[in-house]
C-alpha cells in the first residue's frame, strides 16, 4: 500500500470502522516528527519514549470513544496531545525533581548543606540590622503594617482587627511600605544581597 | 587512549534519527486491538481484552 496517498482523515476513517492496520500506517507515518518533538523537549530517551507511548493511548482511547472531530487534522492535534504530556511531565518534575546521579556530574558534590557559613551568616545579620534601621524612615502607619507582618508574622486578618483599618487598607499601605523601602535603598544606594 | 577521545563524524551521527522502539509501537496496536468501548445509555464504557 501507497501510504503518501491514503490522507490522514481516511485512514482514521478506516480505524473508527474497524480497520487496525490503518493505526499502524498513521504511527509509521509520524512516528518519527512526533518522537523528534518529545525529545527535543525533554532530552531523555526513556521518558520520551513514555511520553510518546501516554500520547497514542490517548489518541486510541479518544478515537474509540467518537470523541475526535477534528478531521484532516490529525498530526497537529496528536502533536497538542504529546505537547500537553510534556508539560505534564514538566510540572510533576518541578514538584518532585529528580537527580540522576549516573554521569560524571554527582549533585551531591555541590549540594551545601543550607546552613550558613560564618561569613555569610555576618552579611545577613548585618543586611537585617540595615533593613530595620531603614523601615524607621517609613511612614508611621506603613511602618505599622510592615512591622506586624513581617516581624510578627500576623496575617492581614490579624492586623485588620488589630489596626482597626480594611485588609484592603492594609494590604495598601504593606505595598506602598515595600515600593518606599525600595525607593529609599535606590536613594542611598545600598545593595542588601548576599 | 585514542579511543576516548574518539568522536562519531557528523555525518554518521546525521543518520540516527530518533525513534520509537519496536516494542513501543507493538505495544500501542496490541493496546489498539485489545480496547473496547462499549455505549450504554450515554455512558461509555471501556473494556481491555486479554
Amino acid at each position: 500500500m501507497n501510504n503518501t496517498k491514503v490522507t490522514d482523515a481516511s485512514l482514521v476513517r478506516d480505524y473508527l470502522e474497524g480497520n487496525e492496520n490503518a493505526l499502524g500506517t498513521l504511527i509509521s507515518r509520524h512516528q518519527q516528527r512526533i518522537y523528534s518533538f518529545i525529545y527535543s523537549k525533554v532530552y531523555d530517551k526513556d521518558i520520551s519514549e513514555d511520553i510518546f507511548q501516554d500520547t497514542f493511548i490517548k489518541v486510541i482511547r479518544t478515537l474509540k470513544r467518537g470523541k475526535y472531530n477534528e478531521e484532516g487534522k490529525f498530526l497537529p492535534w496528536v502533536m497538542r496531545i504529546a505537547h500537553n504530556l510534556v508539560i505534564d511531565h514538566f510540572r510533576r518534575n518541578k514538584r518532585m525533581p529528580k537527580f540522576d546521579n549516573s554521569g560524571d556530574f554527582n549533585i551531591f558534590s555541590v549540594l551545601s548543606d543550607g546552613d550558613l557559613n560564618a561569613e555569610t551568616q555576618i552579611i545577613k545579620d548585618q543586611i537585617e540590622s540595615d533593613v530595620q534601621e531603614l523601615i524607621k524612615e517609613l511612614p508611621e502607619d506603613q511602618l505599622e503594617v510592615l512591622t506586624m507582618r513581617i516581624y510578627k508574622d500576623m496575617s492581614f486578618k490579624e492586623i485588620s482587627d488589630r489596626t482597626g483599618v480594611s485588609i484592603n487598607t492594609a494590604l495598601g499601605r504593606m505595598r506602598y511600605a515595600l515600593i518606599n523601602l525600595r525607593k529609599i535603598i535606590e536613594k542611598r544606594n545600598l545593595i542588601l544581597t548576599n | 587512549m585514542g579511543k576516548l577521545y574518539f568522536k562519531k563524524s557528523s555525518k554518521e551521527e546525521k543518520n540516527v534519527q530518533p525513534r520509537p522502539a519496536k516494542e513501543t509501537i507493538e505495544f500501542l496496536l496490541s493496546y489498539s486491538k485489545a480496547l473496547n468501548v462499549v455505549e450504554y445509555q450515554n455512558m461509555k464504557f471501556e473494556t481491555l481484552l486479554n
